[in-house]
């Protein structure tokens, strides 16, 4: 496998001239199946988890299909409800697991991290690969399961149910989960040492581009709360196989311990989720307003913040299932404390904008969505921290929206601008502009035609996980399910246009953006194999805008 | 921003000679060096929790049964346990050993003092075998055999004087040809709620100690490897990562190994012999 990385023309002359991009490069100098598969390299690895992960999303994207659609009328017609359940289980494993956790480290994550530091690799560089091969053999275990016969437990896996009462395959989609943790676990690893020790001369923590402290925060979480799924997972098929009674109160064990467990990490997933998204947005808000970020240190200080506060909030998903009182107002009030770290990051992107030279490019369009969608599924949160309130909206549509508002509309939306900001240092090719504001546009008004009714319809009282519901909820449902339909082809549209343009899109050059990251001033687009050709020495902060933007001095790199 | 020109190591495209000394990505064998002892490190971090969430398992059901689980402890050996315990501390000593002669350069003795840490480590295994087996007669396996009733009379039977081995087994039970319980032992687990709490203990008890057990084996494919390359001397004083990580990885599993004897072994220790 050495061959790969020596072979690598690391001096050759010929890439040398900025924005070129007809040099040698990542993408060009070996081209063969094997030297994706066998790859070090983790630009690739990267494209690698991208590949994977769009599949992944299309799939979970069609089951959400099937329950929109079951959901237009109120007699549950389209499918039995054993499919009904199947489905929405066959989609939420999907999306949280396989698509909503690795989604932005192991893709965008792994490509940018290395650039934005002035590495040359990861600290791990086999370890990566591995990671996404793990990743693989997790979702081959899963989608075994899930195609052949399904699971109905619902993503969460709840005890009894899973362990005793169940016949669907939940051993075999827990072993796939299983594995998958390793993936995540190696992944964080990686980052965390990569962050650690792999950062160029003069790059000190506090010169760092907000996504690295971001990714940071990110893999620590990872790291920490991921093992614990693991042999919580491993519990779970033991007292399937064993009928020993860890979980099943009618053999001496304790439901609630599983909940416990399992919101240890499930939890502070949700920030696995979605503080890789917030740290593409500080990039994508200082580069497309022209300004360094707004209170900096605040910054990266919430990220390292809510990594911490999410471990202790997990119970707040369990204030109806018999938790003590005393305990469920401690972890009220600890779950309104994640609240500060958010609104900082909201607060000082606001500050950023504010007379900033702000621009409507696509990426920031996603940006702009970002923060409004980030901010109605945070404040919505608030009410379901609010013991009293909670009790009523438990279960509820209204919980379905929230965490869709976080998950989707925060994470995946960041997750698409990020990309398309990412896209032109990747393939050195921009996409059409139009069709990817229009996009954006899409996603953005489908997404709250979808969503928002589901606020509403939670509130009136609609539970979540049934396929049948009295009438007097039609009319919301069928306005969700049309959002639904606006955001698939906001969806699709990426999917068509991103491909073409890797192969006949306008050439990028080095910077297109105007940014003033190492990635973007001293790599070439598309990079080449080792980076950078000779080590980077940073002697500043890594966000040095002027509000009135002059293409031509930040293409020279000054 | 700044860029100065800054010549990389020269081993770094060097496919012979050093060239394993430094990839290609590192700028220094410092930095290599760092990263593969901070990368075991945070490995380390991610097994404590994984063991961690046993422990916390045992925690609130040790709370809950405190009587049942006290009593199952005193089935266990603590003698065993100890010899093991002593056993797994002096393989540390010898991988302590291993890594100070990787410093060194030395690696005929690298290959020696692993060669010792596998001997004891195959010693503490070796008990272990010795107590399941034993586990096995007394029906404490959690399976569908287990059997609280017959687990204490025979267990009891054993401390006054007679052999486990006494009862002749008629039928082969479900692991180490275990002798079958007769069905009024059956009748009278299931009308015990104890049963199912003691059997709660030997389930996290087999758990925790074949988890420790699969570290432990696991471990030794890896020194195999390591002893190979330290045979043909791969290893320098300047390129030894993989000997210290192992040896942070074996450090690690003899203290999951500290913290798992008193809360298995000793908690029962109190009753004596006969409960």
């Amino acid at each position: 496998m050495s061959t790969i990385i020596t072979s690598a023309p690391a001096l050759a002359p010929a890439s040398k001239e900025p924005g070129q991009g007809g040099g040698v490069d990542y993408l060009n100098h070996e081209t063969s199946i094997a030297s994706w598969l066998l790859t070090l390299d983790h630009k690739r690895i990267g494209i690698l988890y991208l590949v994977a992960m769009s599949a992944m999303f299309v799939l979970g994207g069609f089951y959400a299909g099937l329950i929109r659609a079951e959901l237009i009328t109120p007699k549950g017609d389209l499918m039995s409800s054993d499919f009904y359940n199947k489905s929405f289980t066959a989609h939420g494993v999907i999306m949280v697991f396989f698509v909503l956790i690795p989604l932005v480290p192991a893709s965008l994550g792994n490509f940018m991290l290395p650039l934005m530091i002035g590495a040359k690799d990861v600290a791990f560089p086999r370890l990566n690969l591995i990671s996404w091969y793990v990743y693989m053999i997790g979702a081959g275990f899963t989608l075994v399961a899930l195609i052949g016969g399904g699971v109905d437990t619902g993503w969460t896996f709840y005890t009894p149910l899973s362990t005793t009462y169940l016949n669907s395959n939940v051993l075999l989609t827990a072993t796939g989960l299983f594995i998958l943790g390793f993936s995540s676990i190696l992944t964080g690893l990686n980052f965390i040492v990569t962050i650690h020790r792999m950062r160029c001369p003069g790059m000190d923590w506090f010169r760092m581009p907000l996504f690295v402290w971001a990714l940071y925060a990110t893999s620590v979480i990872q790291l920490l709360g991921t093992p614990v799924i693991a042999i919580t997972l491993a519990l779970v098929g033991v007292e399937r196989l064993l009928g020993v009674g860890i979980f099943d109160p009618r053999l001496g064990g304790d439901p609630i311990l599983y909940q416990h467990l399992f919101w240890f990490y499930s939890h502070p997933a949700v920030y696995i989720m979605i503080l890789p998204p917030l740290g593409v947005t500080n990039e994508l808000i200082s580069t497309f307003s022209r300004k360094p970020i707004f209170g900096y240190s605040m910054m990266a200080g919430a990220s390292l913040a809510i990594a911490i506060f999410s471990f202790i909030v997990w119970a707040h998903h369990m204030f109806t299932s018999g938790l003590s009182p005393y305990a469920a107002m401690f972890f009220s009030l600890l779950t309104f404390s994640v609240a500060i770290p958010s609104g900082i990051k909201v607060f000082t992107w606001l500050a950023t904008l504010f007379r900033g030279s702000i621009s409507f490019d696509s990426p920031m369009l996603y940006a702009y969505g970002f923060i409004g969608l980030f901010t109605i599924g945070g404040m919505t949160g608030l009410f379901l921290s609010t013991l009293g309130t909670d009790i009523h909206f438990h279960d509820t549509y209204f919980v379905v929206a929230h965490f869709h508002y976080v998950m989707v509309g925060g994470a995946i939306v960041g997750f698409m601008g990020g990309l398309h900001f990412i896209w032109p240092k990747m393939f050195g090719r921009m996409y059409p502009e139009f069709l990817a504001r229009m996009s954006a546009i899409l996603i953005f008004v489908g997404f709250n035609l979808t969503f928002f009714p589901q606020f509403l319809v939670g509130y009136l009282g609609m539970p979540r996980r049934y396929h049948e519901y009295p009438n007097e909820f039609q009319v919301l449902n069928v306005f969700s399910t049309a959002g639904a339909t606006v955001l698939g082809v906001g969806y699709l549209l990426p999917l068509l246009y991103l491909p073409w343009s890797v192969f006949f899109g306008e050439k990028a050059g080095r910077n297109p953006w105007g940014a003033t990251t190492l990635d973007w001033t001293h790599t070439e687009s598309p990079p080449t194999p080792h980076n950078f050709e000779e080590t980077p020495v940073v002697t500043g902060e890594p966000y040095k805008y002027d509000t009135l933007f002059n293409k031509e001095s930040a293409l020279a790199g000054h | 921003m700044q860029v100065t020109e800054k010549k990389h190591a020269q081993e770094a495209h060097d496919d012979h000679g050093h060239g394993h000394e430094l990839a290609h990505h590192f700028v220094s064998v410092e930095q290599q060096h760092d990263a593969g002892n901070l990368g075991m490190w945070m490995f380390l971090t991610t097994e404590v929790l994984f063991f961690g969430g046993l422990f916390a398992a045992y925690t609130i059901y040790r709370y809950k049964f405190e009587k049942v689980f006290e009593q199952a402890s005193n089935i266990l050996d603590p003698m065993l346990g100890a010899i093991n315990t002593i056993v797994l501390i002096f393989s540390s000593v010898t991988m302590a050993f291993a890594v100070r002669s990787a410093q060194q350069g030395k690696s005929k003795a690298i290959v020696a003092w692993l060669g010792a840490t596998i001997v004891f480590g195959a010693l503490f295994l070796g008990i272990k075998y010795g107590e399941w087996k034993h586990d096995a007669h007394l029906h404490v396996f959690p399976t569908s055999d287990f059997n609280w009733t017959w687990a204490r009379e025979k267990h009891a039977e054993g401390e006054h004087g007679h052999g486990h081995d006494s009862h002749g087994p008629e039928l082969k039970g479900f692991v180490f040809n275990s002798p079958v319980v007769p069905a009024n032992y059956i009748e009278s687990d299931s009308r015990n709620p104890e049963a199912k709490q003691a059997k709660l203990f030997f389930f996290l008890y087999f758990s925790m100690t074949s988890l420790h057990a699969l570290h432990m084996i696991i471990g030794f494919g890896v020194m195999a490897v390591i002893m190979v390359y330290a045979w043909y001397g791969y290893y320098t004083p300047h390129y030894y990562v993989p000997v210290e990580s192992v040896g942070l990885y074996w450090h690690f599993v003899d203290l999951v190994w500290i913290f798992l004897f008193p809360l298995l072994y000793l908690l029962g220790a109190h009753l004596g012999a006969g409960h």
